[in-house]
């Protein structure tokens, strides 16, 4: 009996991790197990991920177009149509770093039954930069100048400068390769209107679309000339979009209506909850979203007028480092990450947390709160409370702040713990919410947005696009702060302004060579923690439900949730 | 009951005299027990002080927006009810008022004059001083409409002919014959303003528009409340429970005082 019970909890854990290994021999039969039921809160409204940039319309797509190359859930990156991953080592990478010769996976076909060649890989090259078009991932294929086919398993992709990180282009779910016969009359302008295909693309991928309600619901089909024999385990998948993350998680957790949901950015306790009723199970993956504090460099007193904000006006206290330090000192980050995310989130001292060859290590141990240390140092650095009226102060400047931040019921939680816990070193705080679509909305008009950063402290998240950091520690280049002149549109918020950081960023961006250049990310990210320009402070996770009958998922950061949905099979809980 | 809801939050500090801002970790998301008679909120705050903090900075709101939007749509309705020649352009400014979308109004409206006011008052009397005149300013049309209605219909009977028959003045008419006779529409308009404003303050909170997140207000915590009706019903149902009793309250207070002083019900 005893044992009886023990295989009964233990089994679901062993079927989740012996995933990579085979459960089945491949003479089992594809799309033995039915139907799965998946639900995304966000409806899909198109399937082509060219013609949208958003998250539910890529995974929905992910199902049926797939890329030469995808990251798993570590984020490390694994051919997917490809035979290998091109580096400088073995070839695939031209010394001068503007050339990346891809190889086909020789024998894949389309879900027509046509072959896969480098001809689509060529197409879908033009057709997202074609002229006129309105391509949502032309960003990707930056500087890519042709894509040459030597044979039909050979795509040359051709850049006009040097690319470190040639990794863009075909590598995700955002960039697959499209059927060139299928999509040969939507190139440019006429894109949109192919409704047929964007509804319905063919892809190399484990499903087929059956139909497709758009905003509502799409029905796929096992590919029957799937390359893998006895995959996908299950015969068709009921993709539902609508509702609410409350509603999905109920859905999986509390009536098992369907196996998988997507995105429950819930508070914790209502997560336990749901979870605790035993139907199913709570999966969480980390990439590098990180909720942070920002310092205002520069003074935002509205008595400069024009000058307000601007890397000229250095900030009259924030400037100076030990009050950064002190307040980030003051912080117990340990029991915000508890209070705010529960299981869904996870403490950080870095702006980049993962993957591990990029996480610094330099900075463990600053979660620890220390108000004792945080209220030395200020004394120390000559900021006391010489008025007596609690809030410390020199030269008649005071520690007197406004905390910015968007409207949501964690953030303003955090606000009030910060509020509370800087009130005990001698800071006063005065607190302001802003309407999300306000604060993140970049528009140069208003004075509350998250750019224009009329505050002196505020609190955001953020993310790198993908494991290389470049393009995201660039976002603290000196030249990226927002002022008049660029319309208020800099991604460097902090006003955050050190050569010595855009030299190393200038480095980043012309080594090639993993090794190294995760070193000098590192270096970058130690830069920015260390001086207190931002505070990490929690890293925060993808948050999905599974049914407990539902085996194989490997949830993943890094790409589409439903990247390994091919290995997805049904199981007695 | 409203004397008792509103002494009972004037006197806050003296019947509960635990502070509303005062965070206990050690004590989140607690029960109803003797410590914390209404039980805590996710940070430990306990959530009858809050409701007795929030209670004065809404009653002292929806109050002070009320009298402002009652003055205004007084002043108005009377105006465009008693001279032909103001009906016109009055009630054209109330159809402009009512065609103005509110919400970008208000957005303006705190952004252009946050800073200044806050700079000048303190931050809390300067939001105060704001958001009353926001909601005062925004919601004095529908008064002035049914005001003028009541206004018109009175000016056609035979009272008030007399009375214009042997001299009686513009302003003495007002008061004398006018606003008595109209008291019963003004008392349940300024009623429902009560409550209205209430909700409004809570709104404009919710938008970042309103208060600082750490100020209670009835609006905020029943907001914040919401979110957790599952597992824990009090946060939400308390704040809402005294909303609605002090609306009822205010309307209730208003009905009887019309029953007394209404010149029409007492000719029944």
């Amino acid at each position: 009996m005893q044992l009886h019970t023990l295989a009964f909890f233990v089994a679901p854990f062993i079927t989740l991790a012996s995933t990579v290994i085979p459960a089945h021999s491949s003479d089992a039969q594809q799309g033995r197990d039915g139907e799965v039921r998946i639900l995304y809160w966000q409806a899909p409204s198109i399937l082509n991920p060219y013609l949208s940039g958003g998250i539910k319309d890529v995974e929905a797509a992910s199902l049926v177009l797939e890329p030469l190359a995808r990251l798993n859930p570590d984020g490390v990156m694994t051919p997917w149509l490809a035979t290998e991953i091109p580096t400088l080592d073995n070839g695939g990478v031209s010394a001068d770093l503007t050339r990346i010769t891809w190889h086909l996976t020789p024998g894949l076909t389309w879900s027509d039954g046509s072959p896969l060649t480098a001809r689509d890989v060529q197409f879908t090259f033009q057709y997202c930069t074609a002229t006129d078009g309105a391509c949502a991932q032309k960003d990707k294929f930056r500087d890519l100048i042709s894509v040459e086919t030597p044979d039909d398993l050979t795509a040359v992709l051709q850049f006009s400068a040097p690319r470190p990180y040639p990794y863009g282009p075909f590598v995700g779910p955002q960039t697959p390769i499209l059927q060139a016969a299928q999509f040969a009359d939507c190139i440019g302008p006429r894109a949109p209107g192919c409704t047929e295909q964007n509804f319905a693309p063919i892809g190399t991928g484990p499903y087929t679309v059956q139909e497709f309600r758009p905003n509502d619901a799409v029905r796929f089909t096992a590919n029957p000339n799937y390359r893998d024999e006895g995959k996908p385990a299950f015969g068709s998948v009921m993709f539902k979009g609508g509702t609410d993350a409350n509603a999905a998680g109920r859905a999986v957790l509390e009536t098992g209506e369907f196996d998988y949901a997507w995105n429950l950015q819930l508070a914790p306790e209502v997560l336990d909850a749901m979870a605790a009723r035993g139907k199913g199970s709570i999966i969480t993956a980390f990439s590098t979203l990180v909720e942070r504090i920002t310092f205002n460099m520069t003074n935002p007193d509205p008595a400069l007028g024009e000058d307000r904000a601007t890397l000229g006006e250095p900030h009259p206290a924030l400037s100076d480092l030990a009050v950064r330090q002190a307040l980030a000192m003051a912080l117990d980050r340990d029991v915000m990450t508890q209070i705010g995310y529960g299981p869904t989130g996870r403490t950080t001292c870095n702006i980049i947390p993962a993957p591990p060859i990029y996480a610094s290590s330099a900075n463990d141990g600053c979660a620890a709160q220390d108000l004792e240390g945080a209220r030395a140092l200020l004394s120390s650095a000559g900021w006391v409370d010489s008025d007596g009226d609690g809030v410390r102060q020199r030269d008649g400047t005071h520690l007197r702040f406004t905390f910015q931040t968007s409207t949501n019921a964690v953030r303003q939680n955090f606000q009030l713990l910060a509020k509370e816990w800087w009130r005990q070193i001698g800071v006063a705080t005065e607190l302001r919410n802003i309407d999300a679509s306000v604060f993140f909305g970049s528009d140069p008009s208003s004075p509350d947005t998250m750019q224009k950063f009329y505050a002196d402290i505020e609190m955001y998240a953020g993310a790198s696009d993908g494991p290389d950091p470049a393009s995201y520690l660039g976002q603290w280049a000196c030249g990226r702060a927002p002022s008049p002149d660029n319309a208020w549109q800099g991604s460097n918020v902090a006003r955050f302004c050190d050569p010595e950081y855009d030299t190393l960023l200038d480095k980043l961006t012309q080594t090639a060579g993993l090794a190294e250049r995760a070193e000098i990310a590192r270096q970058m990210n130690d830069m920015l923690v260390q001086n207190y320009v931002v505070v990490p402070l929690v890293d925060r996770g993808r948050v999905s439900a599974r049914s407990n009958s539902l085996a194989g998922v490997q949830i993943n950061a890094w790409d589409s949730e439903l990247w390994n949905i091919a290995e997805w099979r049904r199981v007695t809980p | 009951m409203l004397g008792l809801i509103v002494i009972t939050v004037g006197l806050g500090p003296w019947v509960w005299p635990l502070p509303a801002k005062l965070i206990d970790l050690g004590a989140r998301n607690a029960g109803p027990g003797w410590a914390h008679p209404l039980g805590t909120d996710q940070l430990g705050r306990d959530l009858l002080a809050q409701l007795l903090a929030g209670g004065r900075v809404s009653l002292a709101v929806a109050g002070a927006a009320m009298i402002v939007s009652i003055s205004l749509g007084t002043a108005l309705g009377v105006l465009s009810g008693m001279f032909r020649w103001l009906d016109g352009p009055l009630m054209r400014l109330t159809d402009l008022f009512l065609a103005l979308p509110v919400l970008p109004l208000l957005l303006i409206t705190v952004a252009l004059f946050r800073a200044p006011l806050s700079a000048a008052l303190g931050p809390e009397t300067g939001i105060f001083i704001l958001i009353v005149l926001a909601i005062g300013a925004t919601s004095w049309m529908s008064t002035a409409r049914i005001l003028r209605g009541e206004v018109r219909a009175l000016m056609a009977r035979d009272f008030i002919r007399a009375a214009r028959s042997t001299g009686t003045r513009n302003g003495a008419m007002i008061t004398r014959h006018v606003l008595p006779n109209i008291i019963g529409a003004l008392t349940v308009s300024a009623t429902l303003g009560v409550a209205s404003a209430i909700l409004m303050e809570s709104a404009l909170s919710f938008l970042g528009l309103g208060f600082p997140p750490d100020m209670a207000t009835w609006g905020r915590l029943l907001l914040d409340g919401t979110a957790h009706l599952g597992n824990h019903p009090g946060r939400a149902l308390w704040p809402g429970a005294l909303i609605t009793a002090t609306a009822l309250a205010v309307t209730w207070l208003g009905d009887g005082y019309r029953d007394q002083n209404d010149p029409r019900h007492h000719a029944r």
